[in-house]
């Protein structure tokens, strides 16, 4: 094994690791965009509720995005990992039924939707607040419903303005879910480790998967720049 | 065929207040089909206030409005002040009262002719072609047709009012409230948009105006209100209210028309 050259190693099939890498960056973005949109869904509720909900509601959703933002996301990582699956079994047992193990998969996804999901609320939130009311206004006046009213123009109109603050979550959600890799689920961090740990070719693996990182970023914020120029076609540019 | 009700829109005895602030102390008003009813008065007499209690984006406390014949249904809270029973009610009624705002409010993320076809697509359910057709037609008519794939941030004030009045008229209201329609306009812009007014005074719309514009609201009014803080201080005729008017208030407002 020591014999490989290094595009031996990086190569797609065994003996090369380069496939079990690749393997892993599709599970990362997997679990960033099912985070990304679980969050994006949490987020718009939280949003709306935090702006138009009543008192109990507001304050629920404080004590979300504050707890959430305070605690680093390592521990809530494996908190609500442990946390959840834990009371998931508790739930069933009280029910009489057997326990579950719960698929790393489903649990990523959930466990960062849910931290996304309170980044996304204050994004959202000020998207929101930003669209000038006259427009929404307007929107009543033309007979809309307050449902009609935010498919049509608070959401389209708040876009241009959350996107800068969704395009950072993006790029942070992507490295987040390194994090999992302590739950066991292989994606790119975990994948890397497991190439590095059995070549001991650690800079060489380390490398490729920060290379890896790299192009994720860099086409994710051409993408964004792309989505951004389109959702403000209808704003001429700053002087 | 059901018989048509003489008034467009009637409202008895409107009050509102802001906390402790009363800006609307009991304003009645009845406007026919073809009237043209301007509001006048200095700032903070409650003229916008009373124009926008009439399609409820002020939720006035005390009142009746009859529009087309239909009474709103309004019920009062354990203070005494009236609600909407049925915000549907309102959101339907509002379809036959188009609105245009001082500040345009024309949605920044559609184009020109998006924002005409929007209302009469989403709210009033007709198809797309339809509705461009007659968005087209009205755009023409405002002197924007060759504007309409334009984003309104592109466009001059005057050009995105006139934008705005097209999106009224396409809903096809039965009256039409402009709430200060000029005063967000540079002085060279005001004409075009007035100009636009004008005509449709003179097509017979319904409308109920507030306005800055003297004598625009001499020439166009059937029936002009002065108010002054929060009632009705003179009224009738623009004539009798630019003329002759009884309240030495409305004479000195008015002062400056008069030769």
């Amino acid at each position: 094994m020591a014999n490989l050259s290094y595009l031996e190693l990086l190569a797609p099939y065994p003996p090369g690791w380069g496939g079990v890498l690749l393997a892993g960056a599709a599970s990362t973005l997997a679990i960033s965009f099912g985070a990304y949109l679980t969050g994006m869904a949490l987020g718009l509720m939280g949003a709306w509720g935090k702006l138009k909900g009543g008192r109990i509601s507001a304050l629920l959703l404080d004590g979300y995005t504050t707890g959430i933002r305070a605690i680093p996301e390592l521990i809530l990582i494996i908190g609500l990992y442990y946390a959840g699956t834990d009371g998931l079994n508790r739930l069933l047992a009280g029910l009489g039924l057997p326990p579950v193990e719960v698929n790393g998969f489903i649990a990523a996804v959930a466990v960062l939707g849910i931290v996304q999901g309170a980044y996304m609320t204050e994004v959202f939130r000020g998207a929101i607040l930003a669209v000038p009311t006259g427009q929404i206004e307007a929107a009543a006046a033309f007979g809309m419903r307050p449902s009609l009213r935010f498919r049509r123009v608070i959401l389209p109109a708040m876009i241009p303005n959350a996107l800068p603050g969704l395009a950072n979550l993006w790029m942070s959600v992507t490295k987040d879910s390194a994090l999992i890799a302590v739950l066991g689920y292989q994606e790119l961090a975990l994948a890397t480790r497991i190439a590095a740990g059995n070549t001991k070719h650690y800079f060489l693996f380390f490398l490729a998967a920060a290379a890896i990182y790299l192009v994720i970023s860099l086409l994710s914020t051409r993408l964004f720049n792309l989505l951004e120029r389109r959702a403000r076609r209808g704003q001429p540019l700053p002087h | 065929m059901t018989q048509e009700p003489a008034f467009a829109l009637e409202v008895e005895d409107v009050h509102k207040s802001y906390g402790n602030n009363e800006v609307l102390k009991g304003i009645s008003m009845s406007a026919r089909k073809g009237d043209v009813i301007s509001l006048i008065g200095s700032s903070g007499a409650g003229k916008s206030t009373f124009l926008r209690c009439l399609n409820f984006l002020e939720q006035p406390d005390r009142g009746r409005f009859i529009v087309n014949g239909e009474e709103v249904a309004l019920k009062a809270d354990k203070q005494g002040r009236l609600h909407p029973e049925n915000w549907r009610q309102i959101e339907r009624l509002r379809t036959g009262l188009s609105m245009v705002f001082q500040s345009f409010n024309l949605w920044a993320h559609m184009t020109v002719l998006q924002n005409v076809i929007e209302a009469p697509m989403h709210v009033l359910g007709q198809n797309r072609r339809e509705a461009t057709e007659r968005a087209e037609a009205l755009l023409a008519k405002v002197g924007l047709f060759d504007k309409r794939d334009a984003y309104p941030a592109f466009l001059s004030g005057g050009q995105q009012q006139r934008a705005a009045i097209a999106r009224a008229l396409c809903m096809e209201p039965s009256v039409m409230l402009f709430d200060e329609p000029t005063s967000a306009l540079d002085p060279e812009l005001v004409g075009e948009v007035l100009k636009v007014i004008r005509d449709l005074a003179e097509e017979g719309r319904t409308m109920i105006l507030v306005t800055h514009e003297m004598s625009f609201a001499r020439d166009v009014s059937d029936h002009v209100m002065f108010l002054h803080q929060g009632r009705v201080e003179e009224e009738g005729t623009p004539e009798k209210v630019f003329g002759s008017p009884d309240s030495a208030r409305c004479r000195d407002f008015t002062a400056n028309l008069r030769n």
